[in-house]
């Protein structure tokens, strides 16, 4: 008797991510770089999140031509990425065989007041959080992984940092709780009382935890390695790099070896300009991709 | 006891939990100097195309190799496993080659195809609980090579010399069992075959 999609298939795909660098590729050929790099898996899309900054529109899931693409150019895992609250979309990408689903606020939400019931699917899924709130819900409605949303496409890592910070301070707050404290940080969290129970008695979240959304050097992926992420999301940052095979090397070395200081110091020497990157204070309210989702 | 976990992606954590549950101690591997004062040695379960590519620009393939040539047990888990094998189907170049057999990677399929079953395990009480992730398994063992277990005509866990190595990541359950197999290994090192060693051509 086996069985398919259990928790602890979907769960454990994502520890064994841990430690690495997920890599956004557009095509094959940006694909192969990064399994070529170290990556652990590539996140097939079809604009990157700093292209859908700048051209704007409706961002949705990627042509499938493009995500089979990558499927048949590596062999390591796949992940694409779904509307929040599209259906549809995360069917099909199941159907597709994808690896993992990123149900993404990078992506034009689909739906603005429901997040897809996860637990229905055989293919895991990835989901981003701001604080720890977030999280309780994404893995109530059967996210196997979690990333921290950081700001995506702007190569600033100021939101990163505080999203994981603010995430790793709540965890160690709710460890710390009396027992009978517990209900009382359910309600003002907008967290079940089970998932504190169980965030209390392991002494962390229950699934992995990567940093995303602003990545853009060798030192920040080492920064949210050193802030207690379990691996990274690189976006914009590779291919938007003027040497993108170079920065994908040397991201995924500083990321294994984050506090090796002399090493990280060789692999950024001479890697030339990284992606521009964005000020938050330049971005309005409503361009803030975090804010989508709750 | 002191066994080292290499640490450059992947499971680390829960193979450092089941060694020190089994009451041994756990090493953290990332240099080579790590390797140094071990008595075995976990490859844990992950990504072994970037494993290897980070054991190269650690410079750890020779130093993992002597590890191995001096007949020091090694345990790997799925990614592990694949870079213990002498060859990888469809591949050209193996990691370490350091176990008589070949593997065919993701061979179960893809995420979706994933699953959890219950094994019989030569020498452990059944059921053995385990979960295959984009599980490779064993396609060809050599005649050193003791199959201890198959999953559907697959052979999923073997053993060669001072070599353990599984399709499955018993890490991701608290069933330690194989874990205490491995340490059992360790701690009669003397009375393991060695003929099915790794040989330098």
């Amino acid at each position: 008797m086996s069985e398919k999609g259990t928790d602890r298939v979907k769960r454990g795909m994502a520890e064994m991510q841990k430690g690495g660098v997920i890599m956004d590729v557009v095509n094959a050929e940006q694909a192969k770089i990064a399994e070529a790099a170290g990556a652990t898996a590539v996140m097939a899309l079809e604009r990157v999140p700093s292209d859908i900054r700048k051209e704007g529109g409706v961002a949705r899931m990627a042509d499938p031509r493009i995500t089979e693409e990558v499927m048949n150019a590596v062999s390591i895992p796949v992940m694409a990425k779904a509307r929040i609250g599209h259906i549809t979309e995360a069917r099909v990408l199941e159907a597709m065989g994808v690896d993992y689903i990123d149900e993404s606020e990078v992506l034009t939400p689909a739906d603005e007041e429901f997040h897809l019931l996860k637990n229905d699917y055989t293919v895991p899924f990835v989901c981003g959080c701001r604080n720890i709130g977030e999280a309780a819900r994404r893995i109530g409605e059967g996210a196997s992984m979690l990333r921290t949303k950081g700001e995506p496409g702007t190569g600033n890592i100021v939101e990163a940092v505080r999203h994981l910070r603010q995430v790793n301070a709540e965890v160690r707050n709710i460890v710390a709780m009396g027992e009978d404290e517990l209900m009382t940080a359910a309600r003002d969290l907008g967290a079940s009382y089970e998932f504190l129970r169980e965030v209390k008695l392991l002494g962390r979240l229950p699934v992995v935890n990567f940093a995303a959304g602003g990545i853009a050097t060798p030192a920040d992926a080492a920064l949210m390695m050193e802030l207690g992420a379990d691996g990274v999301f690189v976006g914009s940052g590779i291919f938007k790099s003027d040497q993108p095979e170079r920065f994908a090397r040397a991201i995924v070395e500083a990321t294994a070896h984050y506090q090796d200081y002399a090493l990280i110091a060789k692999l950024s020497k001479d890697l030339g300009p990284a992606m521009k990157g964005l000020e938050m204070a330049t971005i309005g309210a409503a361009d803030r991709m975090q804010e989508r989702s709750w | 006891m002191k066994i080292g976990v290499l640490a450059l992606q992947g499971a680390v954590r829960e193979h450092v939990q089941a060694i020190q549950a089994c009451g041994a101690e756990a090493v953290v591997v990332k240099k080579a100097a790590e390797l140094a004062d071990l008595d075995g040695l976990v490859l844990p379960g992950g990504e072994s195309t970037a494993m290897r590519r980070l054991i190269d620009r650690a410079e750890l393939m020779e130093p993992l190799r002597e590890f191995a040539d001096s007949g020091k047990p090694m345990f790997g888990t799925c990614a592990g496993l694949v870079l213990l094998a002498k060859e990888i189907d469809g591949q050209e170049a193996a990691h370490l080659g350091v176990m008589d057999m070949t593997v065919a990677r993701n061979s179960f399929g893809r995420q979706v195809d994933s699953f959890e079953a219950d094994l019989d395990i030569v020498g452990i009480d059944a059921p053995f609980p385990a979960v295959f992730i984009r599980a490779p398994h064993i396609v060809r063992a050599g005649v050193d090579v003791e199959v201890l277990c198959e999953y559907e005509g697959r052979i999923v866990l073997a053993r060669s010399g001072p070599f353990l190595g599984c399709s499955f990541h018993p890490e991701l359950t608290g069933d330690h069992r194989l874990m205490q197999l491995f340490l059992d290994m360790v701690e009669n090192r003397e009375l393991l075959p060695t003929e099915a060693h790794y040989s330098k051509i």
